[in-house]
């Protein structure tokens, strides 16, 4: 059963290579001229395009971008001419870092909050919670930021710094606090949608014959819900989970937008006003592989928490 | 454990041993409950637990037995509230509380120390209850830990291995480490019975716990509770609405209606002599093997001659438990004894001279069996398989006007895909279905209005086949617009002679689903199958989803029904006790095949198959009282 996951996954990601493919063909713009500017010669705009291979059919061009997609070559980026595997190496793991961060907080909070609500049903703390996670989650998430660094970096307090400042050759991390309010604020986008999805699961599983059951065995209130109840929660809670991490990969174009911070968004938006088509190309195959895999990693996990599911993959 | 913790169990453990002594182990006295800011579900409820019996609550679905049963482990589901009365634990019950004590004065936390250990519950549904992520040997070890059964782990891997063999169930570590999924629901019942008694509890309460199982599973059930509580002299609640049930496992019997005890008393005098209306009502209401009782109001299609109720004559029946019976029900169910015992559930069968026919009272419209009809549907050679699996193997079968044919089988048998195929919901099938020696379509989209309108189809859940957003007059209707040629008047009319038709009355018109009962919703899902006059009904387990004294009032519906109308029948049930108050005919399906067919008397006298044997054997009765 994972095993046919797994290929499921392969067959979108070469259906999104496909699209992306097309998709950024039908941009308008020439690569060549957009490399050599406007005063190129149409000699040299000809010889470009040949060194390019921008005469060939476009499903040979296709098919050589997708071959060097395998290999890990993204390209030539068409504004720097450089390698766009270069141009993106830092970018990539700078988000990253502040993705991991995010959702190394963000998944046990919402799920211990989710499941502490569930178990406070109806009383005030239960109601405080759900009425401030759906505030949350009201708001977008350049608020939440802007409300942040007012908060912290700028008026009220001036705790944190609000722009991430990275010379060139040093690494974001280099400064932990400049990291603090983008992540802070990625959090609070992701958390309220984790609790409500895991209180609302919760709610349902602690109403169930079995939970009754294991409270009519006289067991213990702690193993009754770790035990008995939060295992049949996980299945449906790592889907929303996953939908939420896949959302941080294309919400952190506005957020990285907002504190400055040298990562995939900028690199996307910076990407799309100098028409670099290779660059565009590469982060969307990067944004939607990181799509399948989260989503791909929430299906094993419901398969291997669900005893019925995983005993069928065996056979 | 502590040293200390260890003696006071040690010394607990030895005044409970001499149990029998204790005449009562919970005692509920003068209990109300109600919905909170609600009216009362339990009003002054009072009951006796006795160790090393059992005492059955009987009533129908809402009448506060369920609620009741819980409450003897204080146990209240939300939204309820306690309005006054005590249920007592007896000193020397329980190793935590010496005297006797109020269970609903209890904190959590002590109730806590009680449940599971001292009272145990046992589920109306395993495949709920039980928790699918937990392998079962582990769901029974965590009681033991949870009430520091033993001394140690090992003590405590011996006694689930000692409590899976006592219920029957192979004790291996492979076995245990089965998830609940991979048992049959007998099984998972067992499951559910072991974790009961795994603690060697004073007291254990059972939630219908064989709803839901087919009745050979249900034997085996019934036999095991039996047998444990008697041998571990275990006061027993066993709450149902099936008397037959009772008649098998239960010593005294108490009868709820509307949240209101109305009579108890031993099983014996109750179910022989029983005083209250309601309780009489209840027992018209179990369908008996012989026919022999007027169950909802009218006769039995197909009775057995010269046989009466119990209760009628007195006439003293086969007693399966009596106090000196070891075995209990060993005469029934031992696989391996005479082959004569083909008629042990049909009681004392007199001589197979005396026809049913010879029984024809009052309703005149009752078919004589055996006489001679033209057959309105006939099936010829019907196969359907998916893949390896063969689901349907050459069944021939035929459905004659005036006449019901009962189709019998478990789930699985193929007996909902066969009456599909008659009403044209399922078109994968190979065989012609001929109406009137004309071979109709496979599928109903490709047959006429006049052979969609000739054969209608009632649905098992009366919950799921009615459109809650539609009024029952707008639901009715449908079939009628289909079929053109009628005004909105003329639909109206039609569908309020329907519903007069189903004793429902035209005033249902225009309420909603949601306003009514489970009975009176299949009343009206009957009546939409009959508002465009059929010849042919296939009914597929429409009573299954309603209590036994509903189904008994829709089964003589369907009987006044088919008298009126000559409507031929298809029945299909799992319900072998049915078989004499509804069907003509009985065709018994197994596995995709018919391995018995023919009037319904002449396969339950000489049933020709193993399998329709063993149903017969397993059939409870309230013959059986005990």
């Amino acid at each position: 059963m994972i095993l046919k996951r797994l290929g499921v996954s392969v067959f979108v990601l070469l259906a999104v290579s496909l699209l992306v493919f097309v998709f950024t063909l039908l941009l308008p713009g020439d690569p060549a001229q957009a490399i050599l500017g406007q005063q190129a010669t149409p000699e040299r705009l000809a010889a470009l395009r040949e060194q390019l291979q921008l005469n060939d059919p476009w499903y040979v061009r296709y098919l050589t971008w997708l071959g060097g997609l395998f290999v890990g070559n993204l390209g030539t980026s068409a504004a720097t001419g450089g390698s766009v595997n270069a141009l993106l190496a830092s970018k990539v793991s700078a988000s990253l870092v502040l993705m991991v961060i995010a959702a190394v907080i963000a998944i046990p909070v919402g799920l211990l909050l989710g499941t502490w609500s569930a178990m406070r049903q109806g009383r005030a703390s239960d109601q405080a919670l759900t009425g401030l996670s759906l505030v949350l989650a009201a708001l977008p998430e350049f608020v939440i930021g802007v409300v942040l660094t007012t908060l912290l970096s700028t008026t009220v307090f001036r705790l944190l710094p609000s722009v991430t400042m990275a010379a060139p050759g040093t690494h974001v991390w280099d400064r932990p606090l400049q990291l603090v309010l983008p992540s802070l604020t990625l959090i609070l986008v992701v958390v309220p949608y984790m609790i409500r999805m895991t209180r609302t699961t919760m709610i349902d599983v602690l109403d169930s014959g079995y939970v009754e059951m294991a409270r009519l065995k006289g067991l213990p209130e702690r193993q009754v819900v770790f035990k008995h109840a939060l295992p049949h929660a996980v299945g449906p809670v790592a889907q929303v989970v996953a939908m939420q991490l896949a959302w941080l990969a294309g919400g952190i174009v506005v957020v990285e937008f907002l504190f400055r911070y040298p990562g995939l968004g900028q690199a996307m938006v910076d990407a799309v006003n100098t028409r670099d088509v290779q660059v565009v190309q590469a982060l969307s195959m990067i944004i939607a592989a990181f799509y399948v895999v989260v989503n791909l990693i929430a299906d094993v996990i419901g398969i291997l928490a669900n005893p019925k599911l995983r005993t069928e993959s065996h056979s | 454990m502590r040293k200390s913790e260890q003696r006071a169990r040690a010394e607990g453990r030895a005044s409970v041993v001499p149990r029998a002594t204790v005449e009562t182990a919970i005692a509920v006295e003068h209990l109300s409950l109600g919905v909170v800011d609600g009216g009362l579900i339990l009003d002054d409820v009072g009951f006796r637990l006795r160790p090393g019996r059992i005492l059955a609550l009987v009533g129908e679905s809402g009448s506060g037995k369920t609620t009741a049963a819980l409450a003897c482990m204080n146990h209240l589901r939300s939204g309820l509230e306690l309005r006054g009365g005590t249920v007592e634990l007896q000193e020397g019950a329980s190793r935590f509380h010496r005297k006797a004590v109020d269970l609903l004065t209890l904190s959590e936390k002590q109730m806590r120390q009680l449940r599971g250990g001292t009272i145990a519950y046992v589920p109306q549904d395993p495949a709920l209850s039980l928790n699918g992520s937990l392998r079962v040997g582990e769901q029974i070890a965590e009681v033991l830990r949870a009430h520091e059964f033993g001394r140690n782990a090992r003590e405590r891997d011996a006694r689930v291995a000692e409590v899976l063999s006592e219920v029957g169930l192979p004790s291996d570590s492979a076995y245990r480490r089965r998830f609940p999924h991979q048992l049959s629901g007998g099984q998972q019942q067992r499951i559910g019975i072991a974790m009961a008694f795994a603690c060697r509890p004073a007291v254990i309460i059972l939630d219908e716990p064989t709803t839901g199982l087919d009745v050979a599973t249900q034997d085996l059930v019934l036999k095991t509770i039996y047998q444990l509580t008697t041998k571990h002299d275990v006061a027993g609640l066993y709450i149902t609405h099936d008397l037959a049930v009772v008649a098998q496992v239960a010593n005294d019997v108490a009868v709820m209606l509307h949240g209101r005890i109305v009579e108890d008393g031993p099983a014996e005098q109750m179910l022989r002599h029983p005083q209250h209306a309601y309780t009489r009502s209840l027992l018209s209401a179990v369908p008996d093997m012989q026919g022999a009782r007027d169950m909802g109001g009218g006769p039995a299609v197909s009775p057995l001659a010269s046989v009466r109720a119990p209760w009628d004559d007195g006439r003293s029946a086969a007693t399966h438990f009596t106090a000196d019976n070891t075995t209990p029900c060993a005469d029934t169910s031992d696989p391996g004894s005479a082959p004569s015992e083909q008629d042990a559930a049909a009681g004392e069968a007199p001589a197979p001279t005396a026809r049913a026919v010879t029984r024809e009272r009052g309703a005149g419209g009752v078919v004589v069996p055996g006489q001679e009809h033209e057959p309105v549907v006939r099936l010829r050679d019907l196969r359907m398989a998916y893949g390896q699996a063969v689901i349907l193997d050459g069944i021939n079968l035929e459905l004659e006007a005036g006449q019901t044919t009962m189709l019998l089988g478990e789930s699985g048998s193929g007996k909902t895909t066969l009456s599909r195929s008659v009403a044209g919901l399922n078109d994968d099938y190979t065989g012609d279905v001929l109406l009137d020696g004309e071979v109709l379509a496979p599928s109903t989209r490709r047959r006429s209005n006049e052979q969609r309108r000739r054969i209608q189809y009632v649905f098992q859940s009366p919950f799921s086949s009615l459109n809650p957003r539609r009024s029952i007059g707008d639901s009715l209707q449908v079939p009628l617009q289909l079929g053109g040629g009628m005004n909105r008047g003329q639909r109206r009319a039609a569908v309020a002679d329907a519903l007069d038709a189903v004793r429902l009355g035209r005033s249902y018109i225009d309420r909603r689903p949601g306003e009514l009962s489970g009975g009176e919703r299949q009343r009206a899902a009957v009546a939409r199958a009959l508002v465009n006059a059929p010849s042919v009904l296939v009914c597929d387990e429409i009573t299954s989803a309603l209590d036994v004294s509903v189904q008994a009032s829709v089964i003589e519906l369907l009987r006044e029904l088919q008298h009126e109308r000559g409507l031929a029948m298809l029945f299909v049930t799992h319900n072998i006790a049915l078989a004499r108050h509804i069907s003509h005919k009985l065709a018994v399906l197994e596995r995709g095949k018919l391995v018995d067919y023919g009037p319904t008397d002449t396969v339950l006298r000489n049933p020709r198959h193993a399998y329709t044997r063993s149903l017969l054997e397993h059939v409870p009765t309230l013959e059986e009282v005990g």
